[in-house]
């Protein structure tokens, strides 16, 4: 099995990766040293560091490496999902205007000074996707319903939540203000704490497993929803749980990391054109790629221009647009 | 007792699309749908494959209602019944293989990959359909008839007892045309088949239902059912009628319009 071997190969080189990622940048520092703080931490010893080296892996490198892993994964496999579920090869996780109204949350706190004291940019953001993505779903329920009227929804709340961002900037944004969010736009993963890794990881699971144990029933939305109920699948009791587990993976991601993007939209596809499109060996590639991807495109985010950093949505697709089209070529050769 | 329809009404936008149609097929036969564009066919068949919900009378599958919207009751319906539409898309690239594998998808549970004996089931569909030698190529490459066979091929791969069957003879060539009907007519399954061919309904149906504007204007053995006087009314098409064998199957040739 082509997936079986490609996941054999591709989990440890992400563990790999978590390492040698960890322990790149400024201070000097050893993928063995991560691998020694990482285990005196979990209670297996002592290590020999500087307290400074082990602040530098633990509290500040990791939980960044770590959450880059969780967003890559997670956003390329609500990708993957909403793309078979809605029928439509261009869907990503901002679909459903989640990014736009995660956008407008935050500016509401960072910008308007809603909810100051209460609700960090973190908690605003999840708060204005959540608010978005209602919109979008009670829009679609008007609509009538239908993978073509969720999409339409997406779109025009995109459109809406995005002017209403731009609007709040224009007018009350300082210089310092307006930098801060649209780097907070283009995704970054600078912010990463502890409790965020945690938070993301945990409803990352969750989501996978709930998208993973469907499955087989994914595949069968191949010739549309009518055909997926003639292979017995229960089509709307499975979009809605699949629509409102990819929309609250992506809010809890855009939250902690802004919308990075290409991710969702291109990796599902490379994983296709890898392994085929069967949902079970798919899904788990995808998910794979993803954390790969976003490992090493935030070690470049970081330190390509350090001590500048440029947003990772910037380099994701930067990275990953050129990697994209040799798999296309190659792929086109092999047919 | 298999699948039958007991006055079967249902409306789309205020328009009234199946009128009141009973259905019941002798298990085992192979029941032919007839009736010209849009007399209600595809929405009938949909109704018999619980993709639509009546808005009055009820489909019944061993006498049971079928109700469409329970996730179990769906799963064990599909395996039970299997519907090949008249024409379908999609966007992902899929091999022909892969596509009959999606008749396991009842069988299979949200997780679990295709068995040794799945993958056994999808062969034999492939090789009862003619399509064993195509298993490899992308469904996109697949001309018009291919893809109906495929299709076909995914349906059997649902192991049916009941075979429900949209034009399925559209883009078929002549040969295929006849290698289909007889195929379904072999399968051990109780099969309905709409039709626009009047000659292949005849020679390959044990009964026909002729469907108008929605409503059933004739049922029975297609010797009795196939008149002149019916395919005048229900087509506006002259024709002669002649039996075509000993048994009675009737042949239609048709004659062109009144000047």
């Amino acid at each position: 099995m082509r997936a079986g071997v490609l996941l054999a190969v591709g989990i440890p080189a992400l563990i790999a990766s978590l390492a040698v990622a960890t322990a790149i940048g400024p201070a000097d520092l050893s993928p063995g040293d991560v691998a020694e703080v990482v285990r005196a931490r979990l209670g297996f010893g002592d290590t020999g560091l500087s307290r400074i080296a082990q602040g530098i892996v633990w509290d500040l490198r990791l939980p960044r490496t770590l959450l880059a892993a969780v967003c890559g994964a997670g956003l390329a496999v609500c990708g993957a999902v909403l793309q078979s579920v809605l029928r439509n090869p261009l869907a990503d996780p901002f679909l459903l205007g989640i990014s736009a109204g995660a956008s407008t949350g935050a500016v509401a706190v960072v910008v308007l000074g809603l909810g100051v004291g209460t609700l960090g940019l973190t908690a605003g953001a999840f708060l204005g996707a959540a608010v978005a993505f209602g919109v979008v779903v009670a829009l679609a329920a008007v609509a009538g319903g239908g993978p073509g009227r969720v999409v339409l929804a997406g779109v025009a709340a995109t459109q809406l939540f995005s002017a209403v961002t731009s609007y709040v900037v224009i007018t009350s944004a300082d210089a310092e203000q307006t930098r801060g969010v649209l780097f907070w736009l283009l995704g970054s993963l600078s912010r990463a704490r502890w409790g965020d890794v945690g938070v993301a990881a945990a409803v990352c699971a969750v989501a996978i497993a709930v998208c993973l144990a469907r499955a087989n029933d994914l595949d069968a939305f191949a010739f549309g929803a009518d055909a997926a109920a003639s292979l017995g699948v229960a089509v709307r009791p499975l979009r809605a749980t699949l629509l409102g587990v990819t929309a609250l993976l992506t809010a809890t991601l855009v939250a902690v990391a802004g919308a990075i993007g290409f991710v969702g939209l291109v990796l599902p596809h490379a994983a296709r054109l890898l392994v085929g499109p069967g949902h079970r060996a798919a899904l788990p590639v995808t998910a794979l790629l993803g954390a790969l991807l976003l490992v090493w495109v935030d070690t470049l985010a970081r330190t390509a221009a350090a001590p500048l950093e440029v947003p990772a949505g910037v380099v994701t697709a930067l990275v990953g647009v050129p990697a994209f089209a040799v798999l296309l070529a190659r792929r086109r050769a092999a047919v | 007792m298999s699948l039958r329809a007991q006055d079967v009404t249902w409306s789309a936008d205020g328009r009234v699309i199946v009128d009141r149609v009973s259905v019941r097929v002798e298990p085992g036969s192979t029941l032919g749908l007839l009736g010209p564009n849009g007399s209600g066919k595809s929405s009938l068949l949909r109704l018999l494959a619980g993709l639509r919900k009546p808005t009055g009378g009820a489909v019944l599958l061993d006498g049971v209602t079928v109700t469409g919207s329970a996730a179990r009751g769906r799963r064990g319906f599909a395996r039970r019944v299997a519907l090949v539409e008249q024409q379908v898309s999609t966007e992902v690239d899929l091999t022909v293989a892969e596509v009959v594998a999606l008749g396991r998808v009842p069988h299979r549970g949200g997780w679990g990959a295709l068995s040794e004996p799945d993958h056994a089931v999808v062969a034999q569909a492939l090789d009862r359909t003619g399509m064993a030698h195509l298993a490899r190529r992308r469904w996109h490459s697949l001309s018009g008839g291919e893809r109906q066979r495929a299709q076909l091929a995914r349906a059997l791969a649902q192991e049916p007892r009941e075979l429900l069957l949209d034009e399925p003879t559209n883009h078929l060539d002549i040969a295929h045309q006849l290698d289909l009907l007889a195929l379904v007519r072999r399968l051990p399954v109780t099969a309905v088949v709409a039709l626009h061919d009047l000659n292949l309904a005849a020679a390959y149906c044990d009964d026909l239902l002729v469907l108008a504007a929605g409503r059933v204007v004739a049922a029975g053995a297609p010797a009795t059912v196939l008149t002149a006087d019916l395919v005048r009314e229900v087509y506006g098409v002259r024709c002669v009628i002649t039996p075509l064998d000993d048994r009675g199957t009737p042949h239609i040739r048709f004659l062109p319009p009144d000047q």
